[in-house]
């Protein structure tokens, strides 16, 4: 057990460096010095040299990526070339707005996608669980920011029951953050409840078929106990593995939902510094992105432990 | 013993509109222990499965069975009623005990959910006290700790035991056993099988026990039926059907699997040639019950047809202290990765001609012997001398000589070929190794002779391996192994996944190939009697080491190691244990 966490946590660290390190070499192989563009259009030459100098973009690479990397550690990303303020508060304040969008909608998305996976598995006969899988394939093919627009033009445009976009944090007024979150939420859910739960389907029909559920079976359970008792649990390893990956996926599916919805999170900021050319804002914001995906990969490797004994055990 | 038990009339189960299980009828006094004899799709676990109410629902069933105590059809009965007899009144035992069990659920909470679903006792925390109570009875050591165990921490036979444990916990008037030993090692069969045996006599359980083994039937039950296609072709009391058989069915089944009996050519009998068969007379003692053509020593292959010995060729094996490590995933930190030797230094020559038998159990290291001889894998320490190619360390680009000169029959003749390659490319693909210069039509003609000689028809090149059976497959196999003319054939457990009849005639095929062809074989199994029947020596494998070698027949007439004595006592063999009747 220790020696998996263990094992785990030097896996995150050394993929973290490597991240950190691609991310930086993206970025500078990008056409466009920062310091030319932030200098405008009738520049001097001395007027570059001189926002060159107080970028930093005049060192060598390896001292700004050392800079970069060991004020990231200390959680300072840096001023940003464009808009000349500190990084760091801003990119804290729109991981939060973009954490509380992307854990909803995974829950949202589990929460539809057990018990509809498992219902249709169970009923994989019948025209019932026909039924929900078509619908759950048919959600997999509309993309989000569709089913964005058509709930914004439905739900608030036409019933004008919600509001049609903006945010508010949950720590200033509740009640407006819930009627703002649903919306976005239920856009960033669909897809994904959708994808879930053909995966939900079929880990429980293959458990379904297992040799334990006919020992439960034989043993007098009904079989709808013999499925939530012994079937479920061993159905959740695999559709976990999917959960974490799906997560990733959520993550980039926010960035173009909190542009539909108008919201401040983390996606319209990187859309907005890739726009203004802000290099030192979309690094951040990447490494952000990516820090966000390992440790949700490191808690998944965590669960699987706890659910499974036969890892726990390994040792 | 005159009560009734069970009594099953008129059973039958169909798919659509084909008949799985056609009008089975017996019936089972208390206590009484009943074989079900049949080999694979003939329905036996169908007609278990059908009395627990459990058959698939897309099946049909028809018929009535009654049980002591209970006024209902089993077969009509509403679920509820059964929900309350299953695993109360009639248990089962399955075959696979590695997957039976659930793997996320500790042991005796799986013990214990069977009594409390019942409401035998109440309180969960008696439960656990009395499935603990329940593991020391079916002999695990270390209930307590097996009890808060998980199923992946026991061996396959403790495993099977908590199945029994489980199984007899409601104290069953029935217990339906499907082929629950099958799976298991010989000597870890022969000790579920006592207890077994001791359970049910204890507590005067009805049995049913489900077996293609007939050896394991002698030693279980007193009756017996014996199934065929869905049908019952013969019942009766295990003597008289195993020294009578009155139909040809039964009679080709013993002959099959009687492994002491041969033909005059010193083959095994066959379906085909049961007729001359004697089967075996129950009580006589099994040295004097000798078959038809083997004088008084036991017949090994070939003894009618190579009378002479076989000449002590060239050395072409050379194992000289052999190991191979294989390390498990770190435990600490720090320490260095715990080692598991597959191989522990073995060595042994095999002689040109020579007709070697492995034996072992699971985990004994004769796989990864194999392998090794077959330059699939690499030892970790010693020499492998293969027909003049130095296996270790040696490139794959050395070892197409090995390649030519070595060839495998492996065990799953399901999944050792592949499913999109018709039979002639499967057949044809050693041909297509460097130094082997045939043209197209050589090739063919070549697939073709093969395939004729492994006893196929000749439009089989055309088709794919699944449109065969198991036996035809291992036919292809076989055919694929000795295209190339090799001079050494390894067989890794080459019948131990085929029905018995089918068995015998691969076996004899093999016989007949390595004869004709002058081959040295190899031949791997868990299965004593099919190695004392094909192999003139043997060495006995445990733990990686080889903890006894020499000529097959004083291995196994006077044993000189405790474990080798054991295996050879554990091993159940169809007229010992007629004769133990």
């Amino acid at each position: 057990m220790l020696v998996r966490i263990a094992k785990n946590l030097a896996r995150f660290i050394v993929t973290f460096l490597v991240a950190t390190l691609a991310v930086f070499s993206l970025m500078r192989v990008l056409p466009g010095d920062p310091a030319v563009i932030a200098a405008g259009e009738n520049a001097t030459p001395e007027i570059i040299a001189q926002l060159a100098k107080e970028f930093g973009t005049d060192r060598s690479l390896p001292v700004q990526y050392w800079e970069w990397f060991s004020g990231i550690l200390r959680g300072n990303f840096g001023v940003s070339y464009v808009t000349r303020t500190d990084i760091s508060p801003l990119v804290l304040d729109k991981v939060q707005v973009s954490l509380i969008l992307v854990v909803l909608a995974m829950l949202l998305a589990l929460v539809i996608a057990i018990p509809l996976g498992t219902l249709a598995a169970v009923r994989h006969r019948k025209l019932s669980g026909a039924l929900i899988s078509g619908i759950s394939q048919l959600g997999i093919a509309v993309p989000g920011f569709l089913l964005g627009i058509m709930l914004v033009t439905l739900v608030s445009l036409r019933l004008g029951w919600l509001p049609a976009n903006g945010w508010t944090s949950p720590g200033d007024e509740f009640g407006d953050f819930l009627r703002r979150v649903i919306l976005p939420v239920t856009a960033l859910a669909g897809v994904q409840s959708a994808i879930l739960m053909r995966y939900v389907r079929s880990a429980v029909l293959d458990v379904m078929h297992e040799d334990y559920l006919r020992t439960a079976r034989a043993k007098g359970l009904s079989p709808m106990k013999a499925l939530l008792k012994h079937g479920l649990r061993n159905a959740a390893i695999p559709v976990l593995t999917v959960t974490s990956v799906q997560f990733a996926a959520l993550i980039i599916g926010a960035v173009v939902i909190e542009r539909v919805f108008v919201i401040p999170g983390l996606g319209s900021m990187l859309l907005t510094a890739v726009g203004n050319r802000d290099l030192l804002t979309v690094q951040s914001v990447v490494m952000v992105l990516v820090a966000i995906t390992l440790l949700i990969n490191l808690m998944v490797d965590v669960l699987y432990t706890i659910l499974d004994p036969r890892i726990r055990a390994a040792e | 013993m005159s009560e009734t038990l069970l009594e099953v009339r008129n059973l039958s189960i169909s798919a659509g509109s084909k008949a799985l299980v056609q009008n089975i009828e017996f019936s089972m006094q208390r206590g009484e222990r009943i074989g079900l004899i049949g080999e694979s799709g003939s329905g036996k676990s169908l007609t278990a499965t059908s009395l627990l109410g459990l058959l698939p629902e897309e099946l049909e069933v028809n018929g009535d069975a009654r049980l002591r105590g209970f006024d209902q059809n089993l077969l009509r009965a509403p679920d509820k009623l059964m929900r309350a007899l299953r695993g109360d009144e009639i248990s089962m035992v399955f075959q696979e005990p590695l997957t039976a069990l659930n793997p996320l659920m500790r042991v005796g909470a799986q013990v214990a959910e069977v009594m409390l679903q019942h409401g035998k006792i109440s309180h969960r925390l008696a439960a656990t006290k009395r499935s603990i109570e329940l593991l020391a009875s079916v002999k695990i050591p270390d209930p307590e700790l097996a009890a808060r165990a998980y199923p992946h921490q026991l061996s396959g036979g403790q495993r099977q035991r908590v199945m029994i444990a489980m199984a007899l916990a409601n104290n069953p008037q029935l217990l339906l056993c499907d082929e629950p030993t099958t799976a298991l090692d010989v000597t870890v069969q022969r000790q579920v099988l006592e207890l077994v045996s001791e359970q049910v006599r204890e507590r005067g359980t009805g049995l049913l026990f489900i077996t293609h083994d007939l050896a394991v039937v002698a030693n279980m039950c007193s009756r017996v039926l014996v199934l065929n296609q869905g049908k019952i072709v013969e019942q009766g009391d295990l003597d008289q059907v195993f020294s009578a058989p009155t139909h040809p069915y039964t009679r080709a089944l013993l002959a099959a699997s009687d492994l002491e009996a041969t033909d005059e050519r010193g083959r095994l009998f066959t379906v085909s040639t049961a007729g001359a068969y004697r089967p075996p007379v129950v009580g006589e003692a099994a040295e004097n019950a000798v078959a038809s053509a083997g004088g008084d020593e036991i017949p090994m292959m070939g003894a009618a047809a190579t009378p002479a010995q076989i000449p002590a060729g060239k050395a072409l094996i050379e194992v000289s202290e052999v190991s191979r490590i294989y390390h498990r995933a770190r435990t600490t930190l720090w320490g260095p990765r715990p080692e598991v030797p597959a191989l522990d230094g073995i060595s042994f020559t095999v002689r040109s001609g020579e007709r070697l038998g492995i034996v072992g159990e699971s985990g004994s290291g004769k796989s990864t012997l194999l392998r090794i001889l077959a330059g699939l894998d690499q030892p970790s320490k010693g020499s492998v001398l293969v027909a003049g190619t130095e296996v270790a360390g040696a490139k794959e680009r050395d070892l197409v000589d090995l390649r030519k000169e070595l060839q495998i029959v492996f065990q799953d003749p399901m999944g050792s070929l592949d499913p999109r390659m018709r039979v002639r490319d499967i057949v044809a693909e050693p041909l297509l190794i460097p130094g082997v210069n045939l043209n197209a039509t050589e090739r063919s003609a070549t697939v073709s002779r093969m395939l004729e000689s492994v006893g196929l028809e000749s439009d089989s090149a055309a088709r794919y391996p699944h449109q065969f059976s198991g036996g035809q497959r291992q036919r292809i196999s076989i055919a694929r192994a000795l295209v190339n003319r090799p001079r050494i054939l390894v067989a890794d457990e080459p019948v131990s996944a085929l029905d018995v009849s089918v068995r015998a005639q691969v076996l004899n095929l093999l016989a007949d190939l390595v004869e004709e062809n002058e081959l040295t074989l190899l031949f791997v199994s868990h299965d004593l009697a099919v190695v004392r029947h094909l192999c003139d020596k043997v060495i006995v494998m445990k733990d990686g080491k080889i903890v006894e070698a020499g000529n097959t027949k004083q291995i196994y007439t006077n044993p000189a190691h405790p474990y080798t004595a054991e295996l050879v006592a554990s091993s159940l063999n169809l007229r010992e244990e007629l004769a133990r009747v």
